[in-house]
């Protein structure tokens, strides 16, 4: 999938996360992150996040994430809405989803 | 006429068998009274004094001394940071503070500690920025948290000697009789303040309500204290105590809470004159309250309560369905109120709540006691201290010594709380022992010591979900996934200390 | 599926993550994930993801989980089905039916995912609510529409909206419809739900209005907060005197089949068929509501 705007989704809720998704101009995969559990957490939450982006096809983009104690169904679901507002497709390819 | 008897010569070998010198003078060695008896222009005998300046010089506070606070006021209290304002500006460097309790007021500590007028922190409870600040290593010396009883245990047997107590007072009178429930900044009980002022060399009254005297019922005794100072404020009223407390309206609060109520109901410690003691948590609050309910329902009193005294408390007692209260801290202005009208709302001190190694404390023969927990681990060992990520910010308080105290002491927690879990492998700094915590209330299940197999299988014959607590953690673990270790450093920021003195566990530096 | 206990299905916004975690852990009988109308429609995308991602982690531990989709004239409806088989839940509810076709298109619609999806056929169950004067007026073909069906609910708010009223405190607005849909549901032979009430404050209302639908017939009520489950458990679990009573009846009727007798009495009342029908539902009820235990074939208190 190609990253053609910003696209972003969740919320700053207790339990949720802020996915925002941009293009990164050509140099890859970015992940910016900030998380009320980063020393517990933020390994798994960049390796749920690489993880989901790989599934997605997704090799260039921006990702910014304010995380606040989000479980990684939750993570996953944001990012998967984000990527595909910011690729511009409406359709979700359900079969492939896991 | 002259001060001198006439012809009542002591014989010297009297002196020497005695031991004691000839009368020199009615007035000679008794400092505290009027030399000028009858001279009636003089101000009343006082122990007042201007300025907090003056106080602290008379007081004899030199560099490396210990001085004592208390916690009534809570959130409210203003005692410590103007104190230490005035110390710090005279240049006495070197303190060990010994305050029962700290929170997020107490910030200010923060530059204090940085100009090294405190070195050493002996303390039950650290919270906010401080608390983060020492756990990042700002002082060079471990802190010492201790229990309440505790604390009692070291000021009682010396191993933690008080130069001077500065002890702030909703009301005093001028020689310094001094109470906790009258006064715009009442605190209810002043347990804490008591053993300091029994046990300090000086003792500091400060008080912004100066009474006329005697200032009866008094906690605090006259012949305790040696200078009192009047202030505006010693605390802000809207945050020493809860104002009405209201029923939560959390739903995991409630389902908590209303299952520890049942675990209790069915423990088999539910029974007529029974004993409790319940926090001011909102799960406790919840389990107090439905407990009641069962209590109405099948006709059950409790003869007493320990507290931590709420206003739900309060009015259990005062409906009849519980006899007596003893009271080390007073919560709300319901607790303040009763404590100041009702002889059978005792105020108990600290040493008698929990002091392990005096005549026998309270908790001893407390039946029930509900507790909260950061973490509680596989072996039931709890955490009330350190949070997921390592830093201070809680209190040992009464933990360890009533979960040793009670028939049955039940952990309400939530099994997760956002990301992290409740219930781990092994708990990041031990309070409370394992072998003294029985029962665990999550609103995921609800796990029983093995070492209390009798109380398990009267749980499970009342339906109550109890599975082991490996189930939890793994429950815990996939909802949330299993954690990173938090990385330390080696310096020790503080150390543990059990309630009979030993040391427990120790607290590392965090990475930063 | 058909015949589960379904005394209280909580209401659960689709787009909040701590809600969905935590929905579970009151036991209600069920718990009702919305995609409908406590989403925004900017939302739908974002929240159909989550209930997916959601439904195919959590462990619901055994409370049955609904999951309301966005009706198929919408833009949303025939995606949530689409993603909702894959996410497995155990019913799908249909919002706003109208009519039995409605409820057949859906059907329809499932049976292609749950073949796409390698899934048995009818794995997934049905609910459909109606919230309309013409829903009302077609609930016994609604009921009977399909087999996938298990429930019809009744759904006040946009009913008497279109009906040009309002709720009140006795509901009498809503005779009909509530009539109209246990009726439909019980000759159909499936199960009937009641709509939600509002006022969390106003505890003796709620009472009142779920021992009203209890007495209609209902088999359950929409809540909206875990502090009503209690409330609704409670009436819906029959009391020891009704327990006693049909125990009596069970026993006494037992006893007369094994003897050959034919009509028996109890308590001076003659017992037929539908009074031991109602008594052994009554033991199930309290089997399931925890009060009585069933061994060996006979009901223990």
């Amino acid at each position: 999938m190609k990253i053609i705007k910003t696209g972003s989704a969740g919320t700053l809720e207790s339990s949720d996360v802020l996915i925002t998704v941009r293009s990164n101009n050509g140099r890859g995969v970015q992940i910016t992150l900030s998380s009320t559990v980063e020393k517990q957490f933020g390994k798994q939450i960049r390796l749920v996040v690489l993880e989901t982006l790989k599934q997605l096809d997704v090799t260039e983009a921006a990702v910014d994430i304010q995380d606040k104690g989000a479980l990684d169904c939750a993570i996953q679901a944001r990012l998967i809405a984000a990527v595909h507002r910011a690729a511009g497709i409406e359709k979700i390819n359900w079969e492939e989803m896991r | 006429m002259p001060d001198v008897i006439q012809n009542h010569t002591i014989p010297e070998d009297i002196l020497k068998q005695f031991q004691r010198r000839q009368f020199e003078g009615a007035y000679t060695h008794t400092p505290h009274v009027r030399v000028d008896k009858g001279n009636r222009s003089l101000p009343r005998l006082n122990k007042l004094v201007d300025t907090m300046e003056q106080v602290i010089i008379k007081s004899g506070l030199k560099d490396g001394m210990t001085i004592s606070f208390h916690h009534h006021f809570r959130d409210g209290d203003r005692i410590i940071n103007m104190v230490m304002d005035v110390i710090a500006h005279m240049g006495i460097k070197n303190l060990t503070l010994a305050a029962s309790s700290l929170s997020d007021v107490h910030a200010p500590l923060i530059d204090h500690i940085k100009n090294k007028v405190v070195t050493q922190i002996h303390t039950s409870g650290i919270r906010g920025k401080l608390a983060e600040a020492i756990s990042n290593g700002l002082m060079d010396n471990p802190i010492l948290i201790h229990s309440h009883g505790g604390r009692a245990r070291a000021i009682e047997t010396s191993r933690l000697k008080i130069d001077v107590a500065f002890l702030g007072v909703p009301s005093c009178d001028v020689y310094g009789n001094a109470n906790g429930y009258t006064g715009q900044s009442a605190c209810g009980s002043l347990g804490y303040a008591k053993v300091d002022a029994l046990y300090a060399d000086r003792v500091v009254l400060i008080t912004d309500m100066l009474s006329e005297y005697p200032n009866t019922p008094f906690s605090i005794h006259q012949d305790q204290v040696d200078y009192i100072i009047k202030v505006d404020h010693v605390g802000d009223p809207q945050r020493i105590s809860l104002g009405a407390t209201r029923d939560t309206k959390n739903p995991r609060d409630i389902l908590i809470g209303s299952l520890a109520a049942r675990v209790i109901a069915c423990s088999g410690y539910f029974e007529e004159g029974f004993s409790l003691q319940t926090g001011s948590g909102g799960a406790s609050l919840v389990t107090t309250k439905f407990l009641y309910e069962y209590m109405k329902e099948q006709n059950i009193r409790a003869n007493w309560a320990l507290g931590g005294i709420t206003a739900q408390i309060v009015k259990m007692h005062e409906e009849g369905y519980i006899k007596r209260l003893l009271d080390v801290q007073s919560f709300d202005q319901e607790a303040i109120r009763s404590i100041g009208e009702n002889r059978y709302h005792s105020e108990i001190d600290a040493s008698y709540y929990a002091n392990p190694l005096n005549k026998g404390c309270a908790v001893n023969k407390i039946n029930v006691v509900v507790l909260s927990a950061l973490e509680i681990d596989t072996d039931f060992n709890v955490n009330v201290l350190t949070g997921s990520n390592g830093v201070l910010r809680g209190a040992s308080g009464g933990h360890s010594d009533t979960a040793i105290g009670s028939g049955l002491s039940v952990i309400v927690a939530p099994l997760i709380r956002g990301r992290s879990a409740t219930v781990v492998e092994a708990v990041k700094t031990i309070i409370t022992p394992g072998s003294t915590v029985d029962v665990l209330v999550t609103d995921r299940g609800i796990a029983v010591n093995p070492r209390r197999p009798i109380v398990a299988e009267r749980l499970k014959e009342c339906q109550l979900p109890v599975v082991p607590i490996e189930e939890l953690k793994r429950k815990a673990e996939r909802l949330a996934g299993v954690p990173e270790p938090i990385e330390f450093e080696d310096k020790i920021v503080a150390v543990v200390e059990y309630r009979d003195g030993t040391i427990i566990d120790v607290v590392r530096q965090v990475k930063s | 599926m058909k015949d589960r206990l379904r005394r209280t299905m909580l209401y659960v916004p689709g787009n909040n993550t701590g809600i969905i975690r935590d929905a579970a852990i009151y036991r209600s009988d069920s718990i009702m994930i919305d995609l409908e109308d406590s989403v925004s429609y900017r939302q739908k995308d974002a929240a159909r993801l989550l209930v997916y991602t959601s439904l195919r982690t959590f462990d619901f531990e055994g409370v049955e989980t609904v999951v309301r989709i966005n009706g198929l004239d919408t833009p949303y409806g025939r995606e949530d089905i689409k993603a909702m088989v894959r996410a497995r839940p155990d019913i799908i509810r249909l919002p706003k039916t109208d009519s039995a076709h409605d409820v057949q298109e859906a059907s329809r619609l499932i049976l292609q995912e749950e073949k796409k999806n390698g899934l048995p056929e009818g794995s997934i169950g049905l609910m459909a609510a109606i919230e309309s004067p013409l829903g009302v007026i077609n609930a016994y073909e609604i009921a009977c529409a399909s087999e996938r069906l298990v429930g019809i609910a009744i759904g006040a708010e946009d009913y008497v909206t279109a009906m040009k009223t309002s709720r009140s405190a006795d509901g009498v607005e809503l005779l009909y419809a509530r009539s109209a849909v246990v009726t439909a549901a019980r000759a159909a032979g499936i199960q009937a739900y009641d709509t939600v009430y509002s006022d969390l404050n106003n505890e003796e209302g709620f009472r009142q209005e779920v021992e009203l639908i209890k007495q209609l017939g209902f088999d359950g009520k929409s809540i909206i907060s875990p502090r009503q489950i209690k409330v609704v458990h409670d009436v819906f679990t029959p009391s020891a005197k009704e327990i006693e009573h049909a125990q009596k009846v069970v026993e006494a009727i037992d006893e007369a089949n094994a003897k050959g007798s034919g009509v028996i009495a109890v308590d001076g009342k003659m017992i037929d068929k539908p009074i031991v029908e109602r008594a052994k539902r009554t033991l199930e009820m309290a089997s399931a509501s925890g009060v009585l235990s069933r061994k060996e074939g006979r009901y223990h208190a």
